[in-house]
């Protein structure tokens, strides 16, 4: 019976919450790397592009609520998304023929574009807060539980409760689905593989007739894609904040990088890599072992490795020591 | 050439001491609020409550015998010690205020203490500083400080009885990472410990986060009966609710003043039956006869107005009651007209007052908070205990 009571404390604080958290940042991730791979430069845009995407998704929510439309026990936003996704797509391609197209044209070293970049982050910023403003957006709505922690109880007669909030299994779903679709794409597709063509190596594919602006198109609106999708689903399971979508910028890019940058696989491990040393580096043992351990072993302490404060320190350790030791990341990307 | 520097002398003094006749019969109190800063949408209620005091008085026109009272404002900004002080300095030296009601913020109100009122002597009456690190056990304030506020440190105390009188005795602190929560939380955890309570956690959040299952999952690691959530309802202290619902992690609460609100039960509504806490109130009739008082010149009800009141009539009836208007002679006063024994005086007879100080009487100023002065000089403090039941906020007694 300890031994079931130690695995749902766990499953409730650290195995749910960091999958879900990871999923979140595996979709930010897979972002940074395509446009890492394809147009060649880290894109220090990109929480703020989720940061708008999100905003476009909230604005028609509230929308669809206030027409009285909704989603049954699912959230509304999800209705809303294909929306926010055009807001954000549009968004990206006035970004691209405003901004980057130009230093493209120059040939412009990636140091360059990665400076481009950080000045359309803080313009981004900016007018995410001029429209919704910078404080906490809420905007889920429909069923809360998947499973709520007192029902749990009830059910199985534990002490310890297990929760799983609807948006945490929602956000796995639709990762998934994102994923599939994502990899399918560029596998199966004309268009798919001409990108992939285009990103091992550039010389070659101009040579055997791909149009790059295509392809620098159709990457964009896929990052506009996962990003609104990436950053609704945070704003969910979370809530939304301008700021929070900036601060989550770190994670994103350790996880790309801890991947291999321009790799799809390596985001998706880097997300889930990232999120379960925050989580489990920062919970506090001392439950978990309390129910394992033999009661004269009980830790008295908390069993804490790092406060909670330190969370972003975590991302930031993992990110050092990726780059000393094995530059390309996990699955071989492109080295930075 | 002798003759003429000692006609001048002469005239100078002269001039000097009708210049000083012709204001004998006025005194000026300072009122030192935020009326810039973090403070500003609530202080202009705080100043016209202290000013109401001040045109009761002038209208009985009987204090020290016609002596008329004139408010002069000045900005504490509520953060800038250094504006604060020299607005203050101002105050005392240009304008010659006998006394200050103020000022807002704990910050600025200790940097005032020790930068403009101990040095010129002048006694400072504060409506809404709560720190603990104001309470000057060793006489540092040359007994000029005193406040209509309660300090935070007595929450604690309050808290602790609620919560041994419920039977609790482990709970987990949470606390909003600034002066504020840590000084509540520290107070809280050695009253409760003191009492034989355990606090198995006292962690710290910080406001304005997306997500709090990592702190909420230290929290419930360490366990405990009740979570004492020590922020704010538009802050952290929220999301800390939210998270350890979400999780199961805790079922009852118990909340401080900066969580219990209207906010607060429209947030969680029926989740958070059976949780606790206190915020500063009291079911005196004082209150009333203020809020009845004040009419429509201001709101009467906002935060701190009724304490403002209270700390300009005391600095008055204290002066009424040493009769002078030097600091250095009504401060000893003070602790008399505010406290028991006399006559219980409530909002609106403060020209009674003055007529019982007149006539060798003996007052205990009640005033709009039931203010009683205890210790270095601060207010005992009178808490409302609430419950919540059926998502509604239910006053349990007053205490």
């Amino acid at each position: 019976m300890d031994f079931l009571n130690a695995i749902v404390a766990l499953s409730n604080f650290v195995l749910i919450p960091a999958i879900a958290y990871g999923s979140q940042l595996a979709l930010g991730a897979l972002g940074v790397t395509l446009i890492y791979g394809i147009l060649r430069f880290s894109n220090f845009a990109h929480g703020d592009t989720m940061a708008f995407g999100t905003m476009a998704t909230i604005l028609v929510t509230w929308l669809f609520q206030s027409m009285g439309i909704s989603f049954g026990p699912l959230p509304t936003a999800l209705l809303a998304l294909p929306f926010g996704i055009l807001g954000c797509m549009a968004l990206v391609l006035i970004t691209d023929r405003a901004v980057y197209r130009f230093y493209r044209q120059q040939k412009a070293k990636p140091v360059i574009l990665v400076i481009v970049s950080m000045g359309v982050m803080f313009i981004l910023n900016g007018i995410v807060r001029f429209i919704i403003g910078p404080d906490e957006q809420r905007f889920a709505d429909g069923e809360r539980f998947i499973i709520s922690a007192r029902t749990f109880k009830e059910m199985t007669g534990l002490r310890e409760g297990l929760a799983i909030k609807a948006s945490q299994g929602l956000t796995v779903i639709v990762a998934v689905i994102a994923v599939v679709l994502l990899f399918w794409f560029l596998n199966r597709t004309r268009t798919g593989k001409s990108m992939r063509a285009y990103s091992d190596n550039e010389d070659l594919a101009l040579l055997s007739g791909i149009n790059p602006e295509r392809v620098v198109i159709y990457t964009w609106l896929i990052v506009a894609a996962l990003a609104t999708i990436a950053g609704t689903l945070y704003g969910l399971d979370k809530s939304f904040k301008p700021f929070v979508y900036f601060q989550l910028l770190l994670p994103i890019f350790a996880a790309a990088i801890v991947g291999g940058l321009g790799s799809p696989v390596g985001a998706i491990a880097g997300g889930f890599v990232i999120a379960f040393s925050e989580v489990t580096i920062t919970y506090a043992w001392k439950k978990v072992l309390g129910y394992l351990m033999p009661e004269s072993l009980e830790p008295s302490g908390l069993v804490q490795l790092l406060s909670t404060d330190y969370k972003f320190a975590v991302s930031f350790v993992i990110l050092l020591i990726v780059l000393l030791f094995r530059p390309t990341g996990l699955f071989r990307g492109k080295s930075v | 050439m002798k003759k003429l520097l000692m006609a001048t002398a002469a005239t100078a003094l002269m001039a000097g001491s009708a210049f000083a006749a012709s204001h004998g019969k006025e005194v000026k109190i300072g009122i030192i609020l935020g009326f810039t800063g973090p403070l500003e949408s609530i202080t202009p209620d705080m100043a016209a409550g202290a000013e109401l005091a001040m045109t009761e008085v002038n209208d009985a026109g009987t204090l020290l015998d016609g002596m008329m009272v004139t408010p002069v404002r000045a900005d504490s900004t509520c953060i800038d010690a250094a504006a604060a002080s020299a607005a203050a300095e101002r105050l005392v030296t240009s304008d010659g205020v006998k006394g200050i009601m103020g000022a807002d913020c704990s910050g600025v109100t200790g940097a005032i203490l020790s930068n403009v009122a101990v040095p010129n002597g002048v006694v400072m009456i504060s409506p809404s500083a709560t720190s603990p690190a104001l309470s000057h056990q060793n006489n540092e304030d040359n007994g000029l400080f005193f406040r209509t506020a309660p300090s935070d440190a007595r929450q604690g105390v309050v808290m602790t009885e609620i919560l041994m009188e419920e039977g609790v005795k482990d709970v987990a602190v949470s606390y909003v990472n600034n002066d504020y929560g840590k000084g509540l939380a520290d107070s809280f955890q050695a009253a409760f410990e003191a009492a034989g309570g355990t606090v198995t956690i006292s962690a710290a959040h910080e406001d304005q986060k997306a997500d709090y299952s990592a702190e909420v999952g230290a929290l419930a690691s360490a366990g405990g009966e009740r979570l004492v959530v020590a922020g704010y309802v538009d802050g952290g202290g929220s999301g800390i609710v939210r998270a350890a619902l979400d999780t199961g992690a805790f079922d009852t609460f118990h909340f401080v003043d900066g969580m219990v609100s209207d906010t607060l039960t429209a947030k969680f509504k029926g989740e958070i039956d059976g949780s606790m806490g206190q915020v500063p109130g009291t079911d005196s009739p004082g209150a009333s006869n203020f809020e009845k008082m004040a009419g429509d010149a201001f709101n009467p009800t906002g935060p701190f107005a009724k304490e403002s009141y209270d700390a300009a009539a005391l600095i008055m009836l204290a002066m009424q009651a040493a009769g002078s208007t030097d600091p250095q002679v009504y401060k000893d006063k003070v602790m008399d007209v505010a406290n028991a024994p006399g006559e219980r005086i409530f909002p609106g007879e403060l020209a009674k007052a003055i007529e019982i100080l007149a006539g060798g009487g003996d007052i205990d100023y009640v005033g709009a908070t039931a203010v009683e002065l205890i210790g270095p000089g601060e207010s005992a403090g009178n808490y409302r205990q609430i419950t919540y039941k059926d998502g509604e906020e239910v006053t349990v007694k007053y205490r």
